[in-house]
């Protein structure tokens, strides 16, 4: 006996989430199984669709062809013109529209950016700006394109987030308003090396904390507005790291906003992240309202054929060290690229490791890169080739297998990296392969 | 490379067609984690999920106890830092980890080098921990007079000595002891020939209703459906009635059991740092289940961090002969069932009287990939709900919730399981796990229960309690 489903979808991350999602509304028993813990959490959670056209990536446009290509504004324009391949000519203009109106349904208020097809322009960490589609509900009052002045506020114990050399960045880039950096000591007694979510659950459940001036404790919200209180001279907004609470952000920032009368938004941060933890719980709270069957912790290593090697009959999910079989009439595959592990590479060659679809690639390894490292790297775009139903294909360009769709990192034809389009992808094939396979299990 | 050409790796060669990178590592002779601190590329996803990290700012969390750790003490003039006493080994790093870094085998190693090096071993931290992670000598001894025991455990004046002098807390209540163990019930009963029989039976009886299964047809099937029972020390010594429930349950799908002699899973040993003691144990349990896995039997246990410890961490830890094959031939028991049996099918139409559960995954389930799976089955079963009360920890970790300078954080990890358990609609606790199990009644109050105890009742309807 195998554990049955209708719908087996292979990955925890935004693809493999939206398809189950997706499967959901069409099929019944749709399982979702992740190796390890969502990746959402290593993610910006900003939403990208298309940042930048792909052959004039951020890389190109340095190269000096006298086009210095700036963000697009309008992605879906751009969209009909990408090449064959590309994961948005696969599923086509209109899908991807879709899939964000998906997306939009699920997230509800906790996220922003829907009420136009135009790109938002996001301060990151760094101080550059992202085009990005949609954007959490707590980073909106930093839009690049609001011409308030700003205040960025970041904490001694968090050198990964410099303000005013962040603020620096963003003056160097021309925003269209005054911004200013400050650097003050997260109240409290945290280690120099404190988590992210310690942060984060302090002003969370408002926890009580050293004031630092003899005066006793207080609650930490109060004592952080009072912290920065002195720092802000007339600015209008404050962009904070994105550690303002994990599961009561909007409580805490507008918390902060009455103490000190001024905006306060998020600058997204690398891993692990906020903005992406919240998102997977937004997610994977909604795969538990929809029924979805969840499994994590152990990886899925091989599969079996069946029917003359045209359909996945079931696959093997290694429990350390059984191969326990899991069988579904379809199965999505979503289990990342290069980084995720759903593509590996050796010198021998480039593979997808449970199915072994085909993943072209050139022969020569050398032709894999190109030397300049910010330059138009082949490898980026390494991934499995699908149909329009997005089947992978094999190197005769037929489908694998008839029960087998690919959505999300997995997916060659295109750079996320270079284009910003992350997560948009994910989102769009995700969002196709999950409802084929759910329309599929109900003929 | 050419044959005139020494394999010298510089920095400055022109890449061509010709060029292999040369192994600049020579093959480990011991155990070597270089590749798992290599894999770490500093996320800090595992300090996230950590839950001591979370409730204690003075530790430093896996990141540190594990690839930090390793690579500051390949210097000589590093110790093992004595916070990794604080670590209480849910394992939940490893779950995390995106990058594969083997974090608890780390986590396993320093704490045993720390303990071997730095720990004195006329120490009352030592003395205790050595009871501790012993629990099974000690019940052994306990449970020849268990009313005596249960007694004296009880009385204020030995908790007060052992929370003063040994520092286990006097917060808890020490387990009861069964008035007959497991094991003794099953001699009782007529061992392994005694269950023979009984799932030949039920293999007979299931058989008829297809009215085809000759003798020869039923004898065959022996030879698939034999488990070997790892009960481990508190089913056998504190809850005989989650042991009794796996062997009814597997009769009942025409499984021979056998029950043969075993030792402590280990697992409180690997986290208390006793790498001898679980050494020894660990060898006598895959000598035993290595024999019967050749002679075609399946392991099964019922408690997860037993499992979890013949799965995964005698690989890491130990390479005695068989230690794969045993790890490679273990289940936990409902997912074997799962595995093997159509459950659900069994399942349809059963109707148990049996209160609604708040159920708990223990950290160990979730890391073999379980969660979930108990859902599953009690969904199938008519007449009772299981609730899921979160991703938490519950904070026990077997025996770390019991020392005295560790209750406190452990009842903190605790305190979102707690309310969970209280805003859901059940008042009976349901898990796998029985530290998990002492954590969820110590901060509730609930009776807690185990699956198997459900999935029987579910399966049994002429059963008399005593067989």
């Amino acid at each position: 006996m195998a554990i049955e489903d209708d719908v087996l979808v292979i990955g925890g991350g935004l693809a493999g989430v939206t398809a189950a999602l997706s499967a959901a509304e069409h099929g019944d028993r749709v399982r979702l199984i992740s190796y390890k813990q969502s990746t959402l959490r290593h993610a910006s959670g900003l939403i990208d669709v298309l940042g930048y056209a792909p052959d004039r990536g951020e890389g190109e446009s340095r190269e000096g062809d006298g086009r210095s290509e700036g963000p697009l504004s309008d992605p879906f324009d751009a969209i009909p013109d990408l090449p064959t391949g590309h994961p948005y000519e696969r599923v086509g203009l209109e899908r991807v529209r879709e899939a964000l109106l998906f997306f939009d349904a699920i997230v509800g208020d906790a996220y922003e950016g829907g009420h136009t097809p135009s790109n938002a322009l996001v301060p990151t960490v760094s101080g550059t700006v992202k085009p990005t589609a949609r954007y959490p509900a707590s980073v909106a009052p930093g839009l690049a394109s609001d011409a308030r002045s700003t205040l960025l506020v970041g904490f001694e114990t968090m050198p990964e987030f410099d303000a005013p050399l962040s603020a620096a960045h963003l003056r160097a880039a021309d925003v269209p308003f005054p911004v200013r950096g400050a650097t003050i000591s997260f109240p409290g007694e945290l280690r120099d090396d404190a988590k992210r979510t310690r942060y984060a659950h302090i002003l969370d459940w408002d926890e009580s904390v050293d004031t630092g001036t003899g005066a006793g404790s207080a609650p930490g919200r109060a004592v952080l507005a009072e912290t920065i209180r002195p720092h802000l001279e007339r600015e209008a907004r404050l962009g904070l790291p994105a550690v303002l609470g994990e599961e009561n952000t909007g409580v805490v920032r507008r918390d902060l906003e009455e103490r000190l009368g001024v905006d306060v938004f998020e600058i997204p941060m690398g891993p692990p992240s906020l903005p992406g933890m919240r998102l997977e719980d937004l997610l994977y709270g909604a795969l538990e309202e929809h029924g979805v069957r969840v499994t994590t912790g152990v990886p899925v290593v091989g599969c079996e054929a069946s029917d003359g090697g045209r359909r996945v009959d079931h696959v093997l999910v290694d429990r350390k060290g059984q191969e326990v079989p899991y069988r579904a009439d379809e199965y999505v595959l979503a289990t990342g690229g290069l980084v995720g592990k759903g593509v590996r590479s050796s010198r021998d060659g480039v593979t997808e490791p449970i199915f072994d679809c085909h993943v072209p690639h050139p022969e020569d390894r050398y032709d894999w890169f190109v030397d300049d490292a910010f330059g138009d790297q082949p490898f980026a775009r390494f991934g499995v080739a699908v149909d329009r139903e997005l089947r992978p294909l094999d190197a005769r360009e037929k489908p694998e297998f008839e029960n087998l769709r690919a959505a999300g990192g997995v997916l060659g034809g295109y750079d996320y990296a270079a284009e910003k389009s992350g997560s948009g992808v994910s989102l769009a094939t995700g969002y196709v392969a999950g409802r084929r396979a759910g329309k599929e299990v109900r003929r | 490379m050419s044959d005139s050409e020494p394999d010298r790796p510089t920095d400055d060669h022109v890449p061509d067609d010709e060029f292999e990178p040369v192994q600049v590592f020579p093959d480990a002779e011991e155990m070597d984690l270089r590749p798992g601190a290599d894999n770490c590329y500093k996320c800090s996803t595992c300090d996230t999920n950590c839950p001591v990290a979370e409730v204690d700012d003075e530790f430093p969390g896996p990141k540190f106890q594990g690839p930090e750790q390793w690579r500051l003490k390949r210097g000589d003039d590093t110790d093992i830092d004595p916070s990794i006493t604080k670590c209480s080994n849910c394992m939940r790093c490893d779950h995390a980890c995106p990058s594969e870094v083997p974090l608890s085998q780390m986590h396993n190693t320093a704490r045993g080098e720390y303990v071997e090096e730095h720990l004195n071993k006329r120490s009352l931290e030592y003395v205790r921990n050595r009871i501790l992670s012993n629990y099974g000598t000690m019940a052994r001894i306990g449970s020849k007079v268990p009313r005596l025991t249960n007694f004296v455990m009880g009385l204020s004046v030995t908790k007060w000595v052992n929370d003063r002098v040994l520092g286990i807390t006097s917060e808890r209540e020490f387990p009861k002891f069964a008035t007959e163990t497991f094991r003794e019930w099953w001699d009782e009963r007529g061992g392994a020939a005694a269950s023979r029989e009984r799932a030949r039976e039920a293999r007979a009886t299931s058989g008829s209703e297809s009215e085809s299964e000759s003798e020869s047809e039923n004898e065959r099937k022996s030879e698939d459906k034999r488990v070997a029972y790892f009960h481990g020390d508190y089913a056998n010594y504190n809850t005989p009635e989650v042991a009794k429930a796996m062997v009814r349950v597997f009769e009942t799908f025409g499984y021979e059991v056998c029950v043969p002699d075993q030792r402590c899973s280990g697992t409180p040993m690997f986290a208390n740092g006793m790498l001898d003691d679980a050494r020894r144990a660990a060898r006598f349990n895959v000598d035993t289940f290595r024999e019967l896995v050749d002679d075609g039997y399946d392991v099964i246990c019922s408690c997860t961090s037993c499992s979890m410890a013949l799965r995964q961490e005698y690989p890491e830890l130990f390479d005695f002969e068989g230690t794969e094959t045993v790890a490679a031939n273990t289940y936990d028991a409902l997912e074997y069932l799962r595995i093997h049996e159509d459950l659900e099918a069994e399942l349809a139409g059963s109707d148990v009287d049996a209160p609604d559960f708040a159920y708990h995954t223990p950290c160990h389930a979730r890391n073999q990939g379980l969660d979930g799976q108990t859902l599953e089955v009690v969904d199938a079963i008519g007449g009772v709900e299981a609730h899921d009360v979160g991703d938490s920890c519950s904070g026990i970790s077997g025996t770390y919730g019991w020392k005295t300078e560790h209750y406190e954080t452990s009842m903190a990890i605790g305190e979102e399981m707690f309310q969970h358990m209280d805003s859901a609609d059940a008042d009976t606790g349901l898990t796998e796990c029985p530290t998990c199990a002492m954590q969820m009644e110590h901060g509730t109050g609930y009776e807690i229960r185990h699956p198997l105890e459900v999935l029987e009742a579910a399966l049994s309807t002429d059963v008399s309690p005593d067989q």
